[in-house]
């Protein structure tokens, strides 16, 4: 028997919060399946299951927070099942008498027990803040069933907004002030654009106090790539069709490997080589916000599986739909603003990691070379690395060995 | 098909690539990319998922002529039709 535990779905995740099982006790998952969706707070992530077998006993219900690590069910081998067909089923292991619940922390974010209408005993006064009292009036929270964190627990106007999203309905009679709601966070959308805006601004400040970064620029002719790409479609059915940005990955892969310095992580005071090349790619949502989701061993795959992955991931992201391979740890980034019409980018390192290359617009531009003036497509690549980790130099090898790629996509 | 079948069809693909959008609220004659914040991923997801439920298949050369919905519309009848 084996144990299936919340994952950790990104560095900076503590606690996971079950939002619902895809599996019940008894069915049977192969390697690779999707058993759960967790919500980590910067996104709702479905969590496959990496081994086969017969789910026995799911320990975590839905709706509960949990830390990192915590036994979510546990997983029996389909063999061991196999024999013993129906009737004489093997009298599963009595269940602990109580599902263990998450430490106290988890308490405060846990949904307040609905809304239970709980009879107010006489004469018990509920102590809540004047604001609480007219928040929970206009979203129709029972002031009753909230959890005050304030003195003396007190309910205060963020406990109102936590029971009212947590219990994820909206205002269950008309509200009596209907004054612009929206623009509160309340909805468990803005609450997760908040979450994903506060997250960006940890790493970010993280990576500007801590992280000395250098930054090359280099201009890339994509005339070939270009070229090749739209002989490529022409071949291609369009569920395969290829854009620039996979070409784009691979060739920072590419030159990863001339510049391995960059790839990996800076972790207490040393630079820890990683193991692949997995890019984490930035991807912006509308309505404002990123996420960073990771494409692995991009150094092994072809521009066309990297493709089908990359608009998948896409989709994925923006659909709020991500898997937890989706979340692993990357060991370098790509952003690209390419379809923004901006021209350059320097990026900002995601701590650990040690460096992000950054694509901008390809636009027609006067190119000299070889003594000849023409006209180009031609795409400004930068680079910013972090100097404990690496030198100019290193970072140079990185952009020179990319820009030989681009020029020649054939042997992407 | 006729146009509300298609009009439908174009507007669940469209959903499936910008889920948080109010189609209703968009004009028919609008920039989908400006107006959905569209970029060239999604809208290669937009032009699969029109080839999903239609099976036509979108050469990039007529990218343009998906501008707009109805644009979108117009087009996949137009493709549609000799098949009918």
């Amino acid at each position: 028997m084996s144990e299936f535990r919340m994952p950790s779905l990104g560095a900076d995740m503590d606690y996971g919060t079950v939002i619902e099982w895809r599996v019940a006790e008894g069915d049977r998952v192969r390697r690779g399946d999707v058993v759960l969706l967790v919500d980590t707070e910067k996104a709702e992530i479905e969590v496959e299951i990496w081994e086969d077998g017969v789910v026995e006993h799911i320990q975590v219900p839905a709706g509960q927070k949990v830390p990192v690590g915590t036994v979510l069910a546990t997983l029996r081998p389909e063999a061991a099942q196999a024999g013993a067909a129906m009737p004489a089923a093997p009298a599963p292991p009595a269940p602990p008498p109580r599902i263990e619940k998450g430490p106290e922390p988890a308490r405060a974010v846990l949904p307040a027990p609905a809304p239970v209408s709980a009879p107010q005993e006489p004469g018990r006064r509920v102590h809540a803040t004047p604001l609480a009292r007219r928040i929970a009036a206009e979203l129709g929270v029972e002031l009753a069933s909230v959890v005050g964190t304030g003195i003396e627990g007190a309910i205060q106007a963020e406990d109102v907004r936590r029971a009212a999203s947590a219990r994820g309905a909206p205002p269950r009679e008309t509200p009596a002030v209907s004054a612009a709601p929206e623009e509160r966070p309340s909805t468990p959308q803005a609450e997760r654009r908040a979450a994903v805006r506060r997250r960006i601004a940890e790493a970010m400040e993280r990576s500007k106090r801590e992280i000395p970064h250098y930054y090359l620029q280099t201009e890339v002719d994509v005339g070939r790539a270009l070229a090749w790409l739209e002989a490529e479609n022409l071949k291609r059915p369009v569920t395969e069709r290829l854009l620039l940005a996979p070409l784009l990955l691979k060739a920072v892969a590419r030159g990863v490997t001339a510049a391995p310095e960059l790839n990996g992580h800076w972790v207490g005071g040393a630079f820890r080589p990683g193991a692949g090349v997995h890019v984490g790619v930035v991807i912006s949502l509308r309505g404002g916000g990123l996420l960073i989701p990771t494409l692995r061993d991009v150094d092994r795959k072809g521009v066309g599986e990297l493709m089908g992955e990359l608009r998948d991931l896409t989709q994925r992201a923006r659909q709020g739909r991500l898997r937890g391979a989706d979340v692993s740890e990357a060991t370098i980034s790509v952003t690209n603003l390419g379809d923004t019409g901006v021209e350059t980018v320097f990026g900002i390192i995601y701590p650990p990691q040690v460096a992000i290359v950054g694509f901008g617009r390809v636009t027609e531009r006067p190119w000299a070379e070889d003594g000849l003036l023409g006209v180009r497509p031609a795409l400004t690549v930068t680079l910013s690395a972090d100097h404990r980790a690496s030198d100019g130099q290193a970072g140079a090898r990185l952009l020179a060995e990319l820009t030989r790629v681009l020029r020649d996509p054939e042997r992407a | 098909m006729t146009r509300e079948e298609i009009r439908a069809l174009v507007a669940g693909a469209l959903a499936e690539v910008a889920p948080e959008a109010d189609l209703a609220q968009l004009p028919p004659g609008a920039d989908l990319r400006e107006e959905l914040e569209i970029d060239s991923m999604d809208f290669l997801n937009f032009v699969i998922g029109l080839h999903r439920r239609t099976g036509v298949e979108v050469p990039e050369a007529d990218y343009r002529k998906l501008a707009t919905l109805d644009a979108a519309v117009a087009y996949l009848a137009a493709r549609l039709e000799p098949s009918r």
